[in-house]
Formats: C-alpha cells, structure tokens, sequence
C-alpha cells in the first residue's frame, strides 16, 4: 500500500442542504440553490461568495432523469459563480463522494483556497419503472441488465450470498430499517422522518379515517412480514430495506485549513481521503465484501494515521439494508460475518458503541443519488459541531468517517473527519 | 440499439464463448480483451461447458423495462466448473426449491421481447440438473 499524503490541510466551514423529498414544482437548479443558501447561512463569521474559486458537482444523471445535461455550469449559474471552473462528477450513487474528493485535492494541491462542493438530482420526475433502468445503467448493460437483474437485484444476491455464508435471516436487516428510521425521524431534513411505529400507527390511523378496515398488525415484526404493507422487491429485500427516489441537494464549503478561521471557530478538517474501484459482480470472487470499499478505507486510514477503533461515528452508505450491514465490516468497525450482529444487538444505535447513520442514512433521510456523498457529510459536519440537535449523540466526537459507494461497489470512496481542539 | 447490440453479442448469448488468457490460461465469461491476472492481451476464444453450480440468487418482484412478464423470476450467479461467475436466470424450477450450491446448466430460452413487433432475443439461462451429476 502506498501511503499517500494531502499537499495541505483542508477544512469544511460550511454545509447545507435541501429538503429531501419527491418537490414536483422544483427542479435540480430550485434545489441546489436552497441547499447553497443554507450553506451561506452557516458560515459562522460570514463570507463573501465571490470569493469561491471553483466548484465540483455531484450529479448522477440528470440527463436521464430530467433531459438536462451539462449540470454543472448550470448550477454554478444558478448560484452565480460564472465564470469560475464547474465540473461535474459521474460515479453512479458516489458522484457527491468522489466531487468531494476531488474538491480536497483541488485544495490540497495549492490551486484553490475556496472550493464549493455540490450535489444533486431531481429523480421523482420520471416514473418508477424508468427509474429502475436508470439506477440498473450503473451495472453493466450488456451482461447483467439483459440477465434480468435490477438495482435491489444486485444487492439482494449480496444478501443471499451473505446470509448463506453467515447464517443472518432478513430479521436482522430489518433492524438495521428499524434503526435508521428511529433516527431518520429526529432529522426535519429527512424524506421519511418518521419512525416505524408511527409509520404503523399513521396507516392505522389513515384507514379509519377512510372508515375501511384497519390493519391489524401486533408488532413491527409483524408490520415487516406484511405483504401488502412491506411488498416483495427482490427477496429477501422488501420496500423497508429499500432506500427510496429522491429529490435534493447538498453544498460543502471548503478552504485551505490555514485559513479556516477566518470563517469559522470551529473548522471540520478532512484528514483522509480514499477512493477505489472494481469490476462488475460477475468478475468478482466474493458478493459478502466490497473490495473497493476495503481498499478505500485502507488507504483513508493509512492516510489519516488512524484505526477503525478510533471513529466515533460514521455516515455508511445504506441503498439497501445489507449495504450497511457489510459495510460496517468493510469499514473494519466489525469483523466478516458479524455486522448483522452488531446492528440487532443495538451496537449501531444512537446511544450504542460504534452509532451508524445517525441522519436516518439513505433509507429514512432520501436517496438523491448524486447529492447522498455530500448529504452524508452535512452530518459529520452537524454532529461534530454539535448542533445535530434531538440526534445528537453524547459525548465528543473527534473523528468520523463517510463511506460513499457507486453502483454494487464499482467506486467507493471515503473519507475522515477530524475536529481539532 | 439494443436488437443490433444483442446480436453482436450472440457468440455469447447462444454459446456462452468467452476467452481465455493464451499467456497465463486464465478463463474469462463475460470475455475480456486484456488478462486481468497477467495483463496480457493475447486472449482467444473460449467456449464454457455451461455446467456450474449456484453461488447466489434472489426473486425479482419488481422488474426492468422488458422483463414483466417474467415476473416474479429468478435471477442467480452461477460458479461455472471452469472458474467465472455468469449473471443468469433460473429456470424450470419452484422459488422454494432454489438452493445456493445446487448444480445447473445453461439452457437457450427467450430473454425478452422488443418493442410493437415483438421481436424475440434469446439467450443463456440455467436450470437444476435433475439428476445430480
Ligand atoms: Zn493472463
């Protein structure tokens, strides 16, 4: 392994986001503009835009998903940042992860001070079905779409394999739903912030208002097994171990470390960045890990002079709830084979050990593809200053980690996060 | 388009031809240009027995454009005798009765049909094989 070393140090002074959510009236640029303003909002001792010197877009394919191509001058417009550099950045569901890697290098390398770091897509315009094909175009289309395989597809041969391999039912994924939406509820940002039990008790409620028969379920467990409740996507995976389509955005602003204070008392410094890629699943040896994903944190680590053992919390990149069962493994918080453990057990919780998604993660918070890298970095963000608010976990957070995967793990991408003094 | 593609790819969809690394032997399905054990790009034609075992699968409920009427079908990795992974559906066989490790081999069935026409593609899937072996 080569250890490789950032030319300086970089900080993030500011973050926002959108709503996440299905907004029929907006579009991407309606989204990215609110999510920049909210960032302009939360720079502590004030700036002027006209200092941002470039900026790096996230955006999966709204050339797709809106007939709009070209997105990053056009958001960059839309903020009014012409004529300085905008590019967009294509890595399937880790576009906003790796937009802000490159952000990092930029300033890293010395070109740039003041780097803006966006994400966004606009992904509930199109129907259901072309939305399937559009997220299936990050496999491979000559040999896995044709087979019949779809986005969930994928990640349900992971679980098979892995359950197959490990022992773990589709019981222990749904606590990882369950978890996600108990936090995701406590986040007003979130596309469905509310708990399963309340989602339960809303459906209840929703049919005796219609005067139909109300459901009858005795527990959450019986609520999950429901059929026509929790609907069969691809087994074992069901509608709640289902990240959902989303519209949103999300804006970071970074700087060159030696100059964070002028913007902010309380600086978040990127101290490791990794990112890796590998083939399509038919090429690979093993569906119960991500390679890309291990390769990635290693080099995130190595760089950082840190271990998994010093993270306090992590954003894990959940599509599915086996997503974050292996990659709470990958990220070495847990050994092969005991991540489905560790999130039935509680360890993953708010209040447990090692707390994972604490934003309610892709699945209760939104799946904006292109935007998710850099949303789950508005939570390190929030968490670490301390202002993530009903969420916020106890205690200090020195270092934390992001881990953003494209596709079923053809990039992943990382990143470590350090609050000094 | 995709008729066009399908048919440039039909060595593959009907024989299951994939390629093989002349430096290092090594065996590729989908087929590769350039060895990715040796990087060689000496590579020739290599056609698969089409017998394996199942390594993973899952149940589609919720289809791609093109495959509704399927629904819900089988979707599987299959561990060829010969080394790589193919991404195929399972036939001729009950949901219930699929198990991870089973023997298969290739059949030719339809894979879809295209557009007002219906024009019909065809291709590999796999299905158990009855009697062990
Ligand atoms: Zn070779």
């Amino acid at each position: 392994m080569t250890q490789r070393k950032l030319g300086r140090g970089v900080a993030i002074v500011g973050a926002g986001m959108s709503k996440f959510g299905a907004f029929p009236d907006k579009t991407s640029r309606d989204l990215f503009v609110e999510a920049f303003k909210e960032m302009r909002a939360s720079i502590d001792k004030g700036f002027d835009p006209e200092i941002i010197e470039t900026l790096y877009l996230g955006n999966y394919s709204s050339d797709l998903f809106e007939k709009q191509g070209h997105t990053a001058p056009i958001m960059a417009d839309a903020v009014g940042l012409t004529p300085r550099p905008a590019t967009r950045v294509e890595d399937a569901c880790a576009s906003g992860g790796v937009a802000l890697r490159l952000g990092v290098l930029a300033v890293a390398s010395g070109m740039y001070d003041v780097v803006l770091v966006g994400g966004v897509e606009r992904m509930t315009k199109l129907p259901t079905a072309e939305v399937t094909d559009t997220l299936g175009s990050a496999g491979d289309t000559l040999y896995e779409t044709p087979a019949g395989f779809t986005f969930p597809g994928f990640y349900a041969a992971m679980a098979t394999a892995y359950m197959h391999r490990y022992g773990m039912t589709p019981e222990h994924l749904m606590s990882v739903a369950i978890k996600n939406h108990a936090n995701g509820a406590l986040n007003p940002k979130a596309q469905f912030g509310v708990s399963i039990p309340d989602w339960m008790e809303q459906r209840v409620q929703a049919a005796l208002k219609k005067g139909k028969p109300a459901p009858t379920w005795k527990s959450i467990s019986d609520f999950l097994h429901d059929d026509a409740a929790n609907p069969m996507i691809a087994y074992p995976l069901r509608l709640f171990d289902c990240s959902p389509i989303t519209d949103g955005a999300a804006c970071l602003l970074l700087v060159a470390a030696e100059r964070a204070r002028e913007f902010t008392d309380q600086p978040i410094h990127i101290i490791g960045v990794g990112q890796a890629s590998d083939a399509a699943l038919h090429y690979r040896a093993d569906l119960t890990t991500l390679r890309a994903a291990r390769v990635a944190v290693q080099d995130a680590y190595a760089m950082a002079g840190v271990t998994a053992r010093d993270i306090r919390i992590a954003e894990v990149h959940d599509c599915f709830t086996i997503a974050e069962v292996i990659a709470t493994e990958d990220m070495e918080f847990f050994a092969p084979g005991t991540g489905f453990k560790m999130a039935q057990e509680g360890v993953t919780a708010r209040d447990g050990a090692k707390p994972i998604n604490t934003s309610g993660g892709l699945k209760s918070k939104g799946h904006p593809v292109g935007a998710s890298g850099v949303a789950q970095t508005i939570e390190i963000w929030k968490q670490m200053r301390g202002e993530a608010g009903a969420r916020q976990v106890k205690g200090d957070i020195p270092l934390a980690l992001t881990h953003n995967v494209g596709g079923t793990g053809q990039t992943a991408v990382v990143h470590i996060y350090e609050r000094k003094g | 388009m995709d008729l066009a593609r399908h048919w440039r790819l039909k060595d593959q969809r009907y024989r299951l031809e994939g390629t093989v690394c002349a430096e290092c032997g090594a065996k590729f399905f989908p087929p590769r240009q350039v060895c990715t054990e040796c990087k060689s790009t000496n590579l020739k034609p290599h056609e698969f027995a089409g017998r394996g075992e199942l390594y993973s699968f899952t149940t589609v409920s919720a289809p791609p454009s093109g495959h509704e009427e399927f629904v819900p079908y089988i979707v599987g990795m299959v561990k060829l005798d010969e080394g790589p992974l193919v991404e195929a559906q399972i036939t001729d066989v009950n949901p219930a009765d699929v198990k991870i490790g089973q023997r298969v081999e290739m059949v030719t069935r339809k894979l879809r049909a295209y557009g007002d026409d219906g024009v019909i593609v065809y291709g590999y899937k796999f299905r158990p094989i009855v009697n062990g072996s």
